[in-house]
């Protein structure tokens, strides 16, 4: 399918969506349906609306629909108010957007229309610094060469400025032509994909031949980019509104839901099974004793014959009275909570980089607790573990390596002898070094020259040849102009052969100002420009030169030229034209071409890039490790290289306490069979042995197409795993196979190509990073630094989910407890559901007595972060999910259930007799399970602050004022019983029994597991009080990175003799 | 042309966002508070033994005291219980209860003699006391309409009280429901020797419910005209205010077994003092096996003879002190050092999980 754009001209062709951009999911009309439609997708809201609705029924109900209707409506009303404020928020920005002024020439008359008014085929004028309306085509620039430059940070992230051209077609129009321009684009139908455009162009006479024009990425401008360094450009529309690339792009993620929620479910789920259950018996049994019992009873005056449902009314009412049990106000409570987590993460003042000035950000906040259970840790290494910053510090050229002794190559004298006596092949190599690229230099005022590049590496290498003397003054879309110690040379660019991750390589033709000879200019990876080598030429030295830059940890490329001959180059270049104009398929013809060209390269050096290791690092690793969490590393650099880093970062741990298996090999059988061997070294190991194996992509590729189950069961038993020459879906695929056997992972990257692998695992950290935001806009939480990715997870990952564990387990508890005092009431009402308490106190204990206190846990701290960061270790506990598992709701559960036997049957006691008035008991039990769960929520709280003890005890005193004030009003029914209850002493009497009774085994026996079979938990908060707070966070962080920083330089020192027995060793080392 | 124009407003735009940026980098550093930070001062209790031993002891220490005065205080109550549903049956009767209760020919009339066992102070409370009556049944319990009894613009309220509403030619009862229709009707009169011991039936309902629930212009219309009579009648012109029985039982008892204050006497009573009590027996607790009784006792300050609490107290108590024995004990036999990096489970087992 294709559209046809008629460029000015609004009489023929199809008509398109105007440019209206419509990023609202509601409109005022349907925003309720809607709106409630998607909220009670949700089970949790369909049975409290069941609920509710049988409450309407006052034959069955116990209490006033109030209590479930009030709190149901809340709900929401507060989801539905903040959807709706997201939505207005949404349409404000929207419409902000679309009432913006834009130009546009129609007929060759220029006028201001509302950008919602863009139609297809318009042709829109634009200035410095404006944002791009809607997807163009360029057709013309305030520049003569035609380009002008974009930035895309707002669809892709990327931070660098983009060149666009025009089409050779509108090269020569002039800027009153460009408003009368009549043709017609031939263009996919609007897709999603921001780095291709595959089409073509054609211009209606009388301003120019009739001929095609490819189009290609290169030549649009894209929606909400912006135009910079460019006084003004215009183009056609072809995409508009919601149809552009942008527009197609955006999507709304799938909600993530945690391990601690799906857990949660469950226990919602068994504890609705329990409820049904005890309906279905207490049911029964009322039904029983009505008609043994109940019609003997002349006052209750039962009806000789009910009507056919009747069997029905007691079941239906204890379901009712049961309903509580199932605490309605979880889910907002818990969200509530998980807004306050994302909360602290936003505001950790620790977590702040201070070098990029970026703060920690958690754009999905409901997934906090998953943090605290993390098990797999995938780990991108360029720009995550290392700082992505390139120096060029090495190079070997003419078999000759410089910067050997010093470690920088640009210091090496050597070389700058080389280079101020013209050596012929330095200068070809710098020369190479300065053209082969794409990129931008930016002169400012002062004159100084600036790089803009897509790629750090061509940035370094742009750059580390400036500092040679090869300077890259200027270069705009078809020439450059190098100066070499201070002699100028003019370049005409011819044409660029692109990187593509499957080529490895690109290359560039030029035509030398001076002799006009052809050049073909080729870097690349080793293995992409070696076999393309000049057969004549020996390549040992390059080999052994990348070898061993790649164990030092650099990133190697290798360079070459060739002159080309005329005739060669005009054919390949009609065939390359051919190419680029093809409508289909276009980017493997290409690569086919351009496959042709490069053949017979001379290798002219190999250069050697140095990306360090990220601050902090190596200790983050260590401790992540020791936490139990495994760590995996995706890359997509060369094995050697992702070695050393791994060995740099305390990944895998040198020989002797570790080993590396290497799985690889020439054929599949090679490979499998390389697999079950490691797999069976991994099975026999003794644990203690630090076991690692190591792969790349092709290998996985036949793995995951033969042998997937092995693959998995090593998956399983490797700590450690370093993965390299992963391509993006590979790497998505790993994090799948992963949570397919049921892990928690978390993948970490930073640039666009870890955006899969990021969105497929249970959480995406991105690093807001030097690769631009794109990782980090895809990801769940952001940070600036690999390190800080230690604080997140045992830090905030913890405590989350500590406290969603005691949040949700206490909200059943409380739940449970009222319910319970209802079902024990039940059995001396004669099983008919009468409810003990009014519907005021039972909205109120769920909506405010209850839930006040339990906030409380938002502020507690187990233990100190110190300690969490001394023994990471201890986040086994939240990992395994010890905190809230069906055993410890047991114990919640079971605790309940004494709770309120213990206040029933106290109250009844107490209150027997001429003091047995419904109001009375119905206020002691309530007072009774107050008491009760303030003491609970204390003995659960591992530290008080102010806030803590505010709440508890405040609740307490704000449920005896409430309640006095509700007794003062003479309409209600517990008028003045209160006052009443507080005047005697009895009553206070009975509230200490009732706390004695109900707290003092819990007390005992928690005493009793803490001295004698204490958790790890217990015997930490115990150290952390004898030993006493010696050192804050901050001090600890430093005083490890001392050490590790002296630990690393060992390393560093030892690592040539580190690398090479680690592999020998191996199963494979046969290669 | 317009061009020049328009970028210099476009320019100027942007000129106005820089600046704009540059404050939002500046302020993206969170602001520090202790707060956020989660720093907040805190304290950290930990259950050492010192701290348990002496919260059991000491709840044990204050508990043993306040179980003794109030199991002192229970005892101090004098109370005198009398069984009289199946005594005032005729010895013909036994085997037809339900027959006797219903024949309104039989005469009701029952002498029942009573002997103070112990010195009883004024005011003496007059109790009567029903077992197996399920007062706080759904059905029973919500039979009733407040608004009709606090207002008589609002006699004609009468939802809820299903099924005695209204009579069967349409009429509205005030007060309706079953719990008003089945107000308690036995009387008693009480004699030592021969002197007649007056009972105050004054203030037995609470002060609240006469003053607030019960209007002083709503009188009783309709009531126990229907073809079922439940129990007693009211006087309809007596205002509701004034019927203190009724106010008091419709008080609705949250246990099947209860007590409906009757009245007060205020004379003091000796040791061996024989009270006969004359009394109409006629509400009827034979269809379904209920007790009734008449219960005279004194009050103190804890209440009546309730030795519930006073014996919890003392059990709990000792309990605690037992326990706080026992834990000082295991702690001397078998101590354990707390926070010790050995009971850690990764330092038992070194190889890890």
């Amino acid at each position: 399918m294709k559209r046809f754009v008629y460029v000015n001209d609004e009489s023929c062709g199809e008509s398109y969506c105007d440019n209206r951009v419509s990023n609202t999911k509601y409109t005022l009309w349907n925003f309720l349906p809607k709106n409630l439609l998607e909220q009670f997708r949700r089970f949790m809201n369909q049975y409290f609306l069941l609920i509710a609705c049988l409450q309407l029924w006052s034959r069955i109900t116990p209490v006033s629909p109030v209590t479930t209707w009030g709190p149901l409506a809340i709900i929401f009303i507060v989801s539905a108010s903040k959807e709706a404020w997201d939505d207005y928020n949404r349409y404000l920005s929207d419409k902000k957007a679309n009432e913006r002024k834009v130009w546009v020439v129609k007929d060759g008359i220029r006028g201001q229309i509302k950008a919602q008014e863009i139609h297809v085929g318009n042709i829109v004028w634009l200035h410095e610094n404006d944002e791009i309306p809607c997807d163009l085509v360029l057709i013309g620039t305030s520049d003569p060469q035609g380009i002008c430059y974009v930035e895309t940070a707002a669809l892709d992230g990327e931070t660098d400025l983009k060149t666009r051209i025009i089409p050779s077609i509108c090269a020569n129009l002039s800027s009153d032509q460009l408003g009368k321009v009549k043709g017609v684009l031939e263009c996919p139908n609007p897709d999603n994909d921001i780095r291709r455009f595959d089409a073509n162009m054609r211009l209606f006479p009388p301003i120019i031949d009739n001929e095609k024009c490819p189009l290609a990425i290169n030549n649009t401008l894209l929606q909400s980019c912006y135009l910079r360094y460019t006084e003004w450009a215009c183009g056609v529309a072809i995409y508009t509104g919601n149809e552009t690339k942008s527009g197609m792009s955006r999507g709304t993620a799938e909600p993530k839901l945690t391990a601690a929620d799906s857990m949660i479910d469950k226990l919602t789920v068994a504890i609705f099974v329990f409820q049904i259950v005890v309906v279905l018996v207490l049911g029964f049994a009322g039904n029983i004793w009505k008609d043994s019992n109940g019609r003997k009873h002349w006052y209750l005056m039962y009806p000789a014959e009910g009507p056919w449902y009747d069997f029905l009314v007691i079941p239906l009412r204890f379901e009712l009275l049961c309903s509580i049990m199932i605490p309605i106000s979880i889910k907002v409570t818990l969200d509530l909570a998980k807004g306050v987590y994302a909360k602290f993460i936003d505001c950790d003042e620790q977590m702040f980089d201070r070098e990029t000035s970026t703060p920690a950000h958690s754009a999905n906040t409901a997934i906090s607790e998953d943090l605290g259970q993390v098990e797999y840790i995938l780990s991108d290494k360029t720009g995550t573990l290392t700082e992505n910053i390139m120096i060029f510090r090495r190079c070997c050229i003419n078999n000759t390596q410089y910067g050997d002794d010093s470690g920088d190559a640009l210091k090496d004298t050597r070389l700058l002898n080389a280079v101020s006596s013209n050596e012929p092949d330095v200068v070809k190599f710098l020369m190479v070094m300065a053209l082969c690229n794409t990129v931008v230099p930016i002169k400012s005022n002062d004159g100084a020259i600036s790089y803009k590049a897509q790629s750090q590496d061509e940035e370094a290498l742009v750059n580390a040849a400036s500092n040679l003397n090869m300077v890259l003054t200027s270069k705009d879309s078809s020439s450059a102009e190098i100066c070499f110690n201070s002699s100028k040379f003019q370049y005409e660019l011819l044409d660029v052969l692109e990187f593509t991750s499957d080529r490895k390589r690109m290359s560039v033709v030029v035509k030398e100002g001076g002799s006009g000879k052809f050049l073909l200019l080729s870097k690349g990876a080793d293995e992409a420009i070696f076999p393309r080598s000049n057969p004549g030429q020996q390549t040992k030295t390059y080999l052994e030169a990348v070898e061993m830059y790649s164990h030092l940890g650099l990133r190697t490329l290798c360079l070459g030229w060739r002159e080309l001959e005329e005739g060669e180059y005009k054919e390949w270049s009609k065939k390359f034209q051919e190419a680029s104009c093809s409508l289909d398929n276009r980017e493997c013809k290409i690569a086919e071409v351009c496959h042709s060209l490069e053949q017979g390269i001379n290798i002219l050096g190999v250069t050697a890039i140095e990306d360090r290791l990220q601050d902090g690092v190596p200790e983050t690793i260590k401790l992540l490790r020791s936490a139990g969490i495994n760590v995996w590393m995706l890359t997509g650099d060369k094995q050697n290289t992702a070695i050393q880093i791994a060995l740099l970062c305390n990944l895998i741990t040198p020989e002797s306490n570790g080993q590396l298996l290497s799985i690889n090999g020439k054929t599949e059988d090679e490979i499998l069979r390389s697999l079950e061997r490691a797999l069976v070294i991994m099975k026999t190991t003794p644990e203690r042995k630090d076991l690692a194996f190591v792969l790349d992509g092709w290998t996985l590729e036949i793995i995951l197409k033969h042998s997937m189950e092995s693959f998995t069961r090593l998956a399983m038993l490797s700590r450690t795993a370093i993965c390299c020459r992963m391509t993006p879906l590979q790497k998505a695929q790993l994090v799948g196979i992963l949570k397919t056997v049921g892990y928690l992972t978390l993948a970490i990257g930073d640039g666009g190509n870890d955006v899969r692998m990021i969105q497929e695992a249970n959480i995406g950290v991105g690093i807001s990073g030097r690769e631009g935001l794109q990782a980090a806009r895809a990801a769940d939480y952001s940070i600036g630094k690999f390190k800080f990715l230690k604080r997140l997870i045992l830090v905030h990952g913890r405590y989350s989910y500590n406290r969603t564990a005691f949040i949700s387990q206490y909200s059943f508890y409380k739940s449970l407890l009222i319910c319970f005092i209802q079902i024990l009431f039940s059995f001396v009402t004669g099983l008919s559901g009468t409810s003990l308490f009014n519907s005021i106190s039972l909205m109120a204990y769920n909506v405010f007595y209850t839930s006040l206190p339990v906030m409380t846990i938002l502020f507690d701290k187990d233990m100190s972060e110190t300690t969490v960061l001394q023994y990471p270790q201890i986040l086994l506990y939240s990992q395994a999910g010890r905190l809230l598992n069906p055993s410890t709701f047991a114990g919640w559960f079971g605790r309940s259930l004494y709770h309120a036997l213990v206040v029933f049957l106290i109250t009844v006691h107490t209150n027997a007799y001429e003091q047995s008035n419904m109001e009375e008991i119905s206020m002691v039990a309530l007072s009774g399970c107050i008491w009760l769960q303030a003491f609970v929520v204390t003995l659960d709280t591992n530290s008080f602050t102010y806030l803590q003890v505010i709440l508890i005890w405040g609740n307490f005193v704000a449920f005896y004022i409430i309640n006095l004030i509700l007794s003062s009003v003479p309409t209600l029914q517990m008028y003045t019983v209160m006052w009443r209850l507080c005047s005697q002493p009895s009553y206070w009497i009975t509230m200490a029994l009732i706390v004695t009774i109900g707290m003092g085994p819990v007390l005992a026996l928690r005493y009793l597991r803490n001295v004698y079979r204490p958790s790890a938990i217990d015997v930490l908060q115990q150290i952390e009080q004898t030993n006493g707070p010696t050192q804050t966070s901050r001090n600890v962080e430093s005083a490890t990175r001392i050490y590790l920083d002296q630990l690393l330089t060992d390393l560093r020192r030892n690592k040539g003799s580190i690398h090479q027995p680690l592999l020998s060793d191996s199963v494979a080392s046969i290669r | 042309m317009d061009s020049s124009n328009a970028a210099g407003t476009s320019n100027g735009g942007s000129g106005d966002g820089d600046p704009a940026a540059a404050a939002r980098r500046n302020t993206k550093m969170p602001k520090y508070s202790k707060f956020t930070q989660q720093e907040l001062p805190a304290c950290k209790p930990i259950l050492t033994p010192k701290w348990v031993v002496s919260v059991f002891f000491l709840v044990g220490v204050i508990f043993v005291p306040v179980g003794v005065v109030s199991l002192l205080a229970a005892r101090d109550v004098v109370e005198i219980i009398d069984r009289y549903d199946d005594a005032c049956v005729p010895v013909n009767m036994t085997d037809n209860k339900l027959g006797y209760i219903q024949n309104e020919t039989i005469s009701k009339e029952c002498t029942r003699t009573l002997t103070v066992t112990k010195d009883m102070k004024q005011p003496i409370f007059v109790y009567y006391q029903l077992d197996n009556f399920y007062q706080n049944h759904r059905r029973y319990v919500k039979s009733r309409n407040d608004a009709q009894l606090r207002d008589y613009k609002k006699a004609n309220q009468t939802t809820s009280c299903e099924p005695e509403r209204t009579t069967a030619d349409g009429k509205p009862i005030v007060p309706c429901g079953l719990i008003a229709w089945s107000l308690f009707n036995d009387t008693y009169i009480f004699n030592r020797g021969n002197e007649n011991l007056t009972v105050d039936k004054k203030d037995i309902s609470w002060k609240s419910d006469r003053e607030h629930k019960f209007a002083k212009n709503v009188y009783p219309s309709n009531f126990q005209n229907g073809g079922l009579i439940g129990g007693a009648k009211l006087d309809s012109s007596i205002p509701l205010s004034d019927q203190e029985d009724l106010i008091v039982w419709m008080r609705t008892a949250a246990l099947p077994t209860f007590r409906k204050l009757y009245g007060r006497i205020y004379v003091d009573l000796k040791e061996n003092d024989t009270i006969t009590v004359k009394l109409d027996n006629n509400y009827n607790t034979y269809s379904f096996g209920g007790k009734k009784k008449l219960v005279l006792s004194t009050a103190t300050w804890l209440g009546g003879k309730n030795d519930f609490l006073g014996f919890a107290y003392l059990i709990v108590g000792g309990l605690c002190i037992f326990l706080a024995f026992a834990f000082t004990l295991l702690y001397v036999i078998k101590p354990r050092k707390l926070g010790d990096h050995n009971y850690l489970s990764w330092n038992r087992h070194p190889a890890g999980r």
